[in-house]
């Protein structure tokens, strides 16, 4: 379990009572809690508590299926933008917010052109800035040792793991606000999770993180905040040393010492 | 405000608004086109056609005068050749794709055979007309009947309809096909059970473009020597007597609409012309009832897999 850095907090986005409908069905019923800067929040609960949802609202993935409705607030500190305001085009917000998904799901063309796909799209065309920009995220991401030597080469020629941490490196070049991280390694063999686990904490000293999983000792590892969401709404927020050991909600006490869920 | 603080992003985002503005005003303006085209076409058969469908002309033979003339023999010519196809084409072109896909090993030989089926599609339909001429017609003695002018059909949309089967079973996901082969199920299991249902509504779609492109053909139909005067329909397939059933009708004469249409087309009076564009829109017509109906079944056979 990680402690949370020394000092105050510091405000990196702040959720507000956010709602959420699929269509006619609520899946969010007003989520309050703050994103903490530089500190890896979880976000945990049982299959269909909106965990995801809440997560796919940082970024507008949602806006990709038709019938669906935010109201509320998700923003982003300090900058002050809404990112679930209908005036904010979804564009601008995946340009701020990075989203990593929960199969590894590179494009199919080189390990170099996907890390870079994020730097394209935002018209960087120098060859030298590219090729910095692609190095430095392949090394956040703890990938350019094994792959410094066949950039050109497909990435469908890497393993799950490097996959996964290459589509982390592609989220990563562009340097987001938030990184999210949605159940990044439940498609991944132990040794590929520790790697990406131990990646996060190196992560964090540099950029805010959230991350959706279903593994209650994965939050506790690598988590300073958790939140429980059960059934579309927040349970608990909190520090998560407090929410493992000492929890103020019944349900959350149940669910992290695994007698539902 | 947002746009202030981050002036990088913002000019993206108007960029890719004005990109997508383009192509959205582009994709339009190429449907919309397309869609003119098509609707002039129909509103110039309407115009000069529409008024001439009518009891009269669905339940006429043809005649040397335009007014009294009609498509009795035409239109139930079209469908029995249209039932004669469908009922060797389908279950022939379904049964090779897949035995392509999914039994066929994959070597030198079965790539040849797909290549050369592919290759097929694009053969022009006249050549499969004298096909049949030189082999059914001559060659078998089986003379210019309806089963013959069903069977060359069948064989001009068999490639069509190989090809979307192949496309279909193919696009089953695997992990579908892993786990009826997981809990058992032998390959005719897995193809029957699984694939096939989930493969059903691409076949389906296959099979109509297939009986759409069929509907209108002439060519093969002209070569094998179908006539184009005809007074009389062939005998029925139901009968008041045991077995109830006869398949006479298969060895009779007949003409189709599109020949019905190039006969009158090329006469002088107008008056035949006038049928043509009648017979036109029938054509049409039946064409879009058969899509219509191919999307009725899809979308039921979609909603019968999800449950």
């Amino acid at each position: 379990m990680l402690t949370a850095p020394e000092g105050p907090h510091v405000l990196r986005a702040e959720v507000k009572s956010l709602k959420f409908w699929y269509g006619k069905f609520q899946a969010l019923h007003g989520v309050n809690m703050p994103i903490w800067d530089r500190q890896v929040t979880a976000i945990i609960g049982p299959s269909g508590c909106g965990k995801s949802t809440l997560l796919r609202c940082f970024n507008r993935i949602h806006d990709l299926y038709p019938g669906i409705r935010y109201e509320g607030e998700v923003n982003l500190a300090p900058e002050g933008v809404n990112l679930v305001d209908r005036q904010i085009d979804p564009i601008m917000v995946r340009l701020l917010v990075g989203m990593v998904f929960q199969k590894p799901n590179p494009f199919p063309k080189s390990i170099f052109e996907n890390v870079a796909a994020g730097l394209y799209v935002r018209g960087i065309k120098n060859r030298s800035e590219l090729e910095g920009r692609v190095e430095t995220a392949l090394r956040q991401a703890a990938l350019w040792d094994e792959v410094k030597d066949r950039l050109p080469k497909p990435a469908y020629e890497l393993s799950g793991g490097q996959q996964q941490r290459l589509c982390i490196a592609r989220a990563l070049a562009p340097q987001p606000k938030l990184l999210l991280l949605d159940e990044p390694t439940s498609a991944l063999d132990p040794i590929a999770t520790a790697r990406i686990e131990e990646l996060i904490d190196e992560l964090v000293k540099d950029v805010t993180i959230v991350i959706v999983t279903h593994n209650m000792a994965q939050a506790a590892r690598i988590s300073h905040q958790t939140a429980f969401m059960h059934l579309g709404s927040l349970v608990e927020f909190g520090d998560t040393g407090t929410i493992f050991t000492n929890p103020q909600a019944a349900q959350t006490q149940d669910y992290v010492t695994g007698r539902f869920g | 405000m947002a746009d202030a603080l981050h002036t990088s992003e913002a000019r993206i985002v108007a960029a890719s608004r004005v990109q997508d503005m383009v192509f959205a005003v582009l994709g339009i303006t190429v449907l919309l086109m397309a869609m003119a085209v098509l609707a002039t076409l129909v509103a110039d058969l309407m115009s000069d056609g529409l008024a001439r469908i009518d009891q009269q002309f669905l339940t006429s033979f043809p005649s040397r005068r335009p007014e009294s003339a009609g498509i009795l023999s035409a239109w139930v010519g079209t469908t029995l050749i249209m039932l004669v196809t469908a009922f060797l084409a389908i279950p022939l072109g379904v049964g090779a794709g897949i035995y392509l896909e999914e039994y066929a090993p994959k070597h030198w030989m079965t790539d040849v055979i797909e290549i050369n089926v592919s290759n097929l599609a694009g053969v022009p339909s006249i050549i499969y007309g004298l096909l049949a001429l030189g082999f059914f017609v001559y060659g078998l003695g089986m003379g210019q009947t309806i089963l013959v002018g069903g069977m060359v059909l069948a064989l001009l949309i068999l490639p069509i309809v190989i090809v979307a089967t192949r496309e279909a079973v193919r696009s089953v996901p695997s992990g579908l096909r892993e786990s009826a082969y997981g809990v058992g199920c032998n390959r005719w299991q897995v193809v029957w059970r699984y694939v096939l249902p989930a493969a059903r509504p691409g076949i389906l779609t296959g099979a109509i473009v297939g009986l759409s492109r069929a509907i209108g053909e002439t060519a093969p139909i002209i070569t094998i020597g179908a006539l184009t005067f005809i007074a009389f329909l062939p005998p029925s397939p139901i009968q008041a007597t045991a077995p109830f059933v006869n398949f006479d009708w298969l060895n009779s004469p007949f003409t189709v609409m599109p020949i019905q249409m190039f006969n009158w087309i090329s006469r002088p009076q107008a008056g035949f012309h006038v049928n043509a564009a009648a017979t036109g829109l029938l054509l049409l017509l039946m064409t879009l009832v058969m899509n219509g109906f191919a999307i009725f079944l899809r979308y039921h056979l979609r909603r019968s897999l999800r449950s």
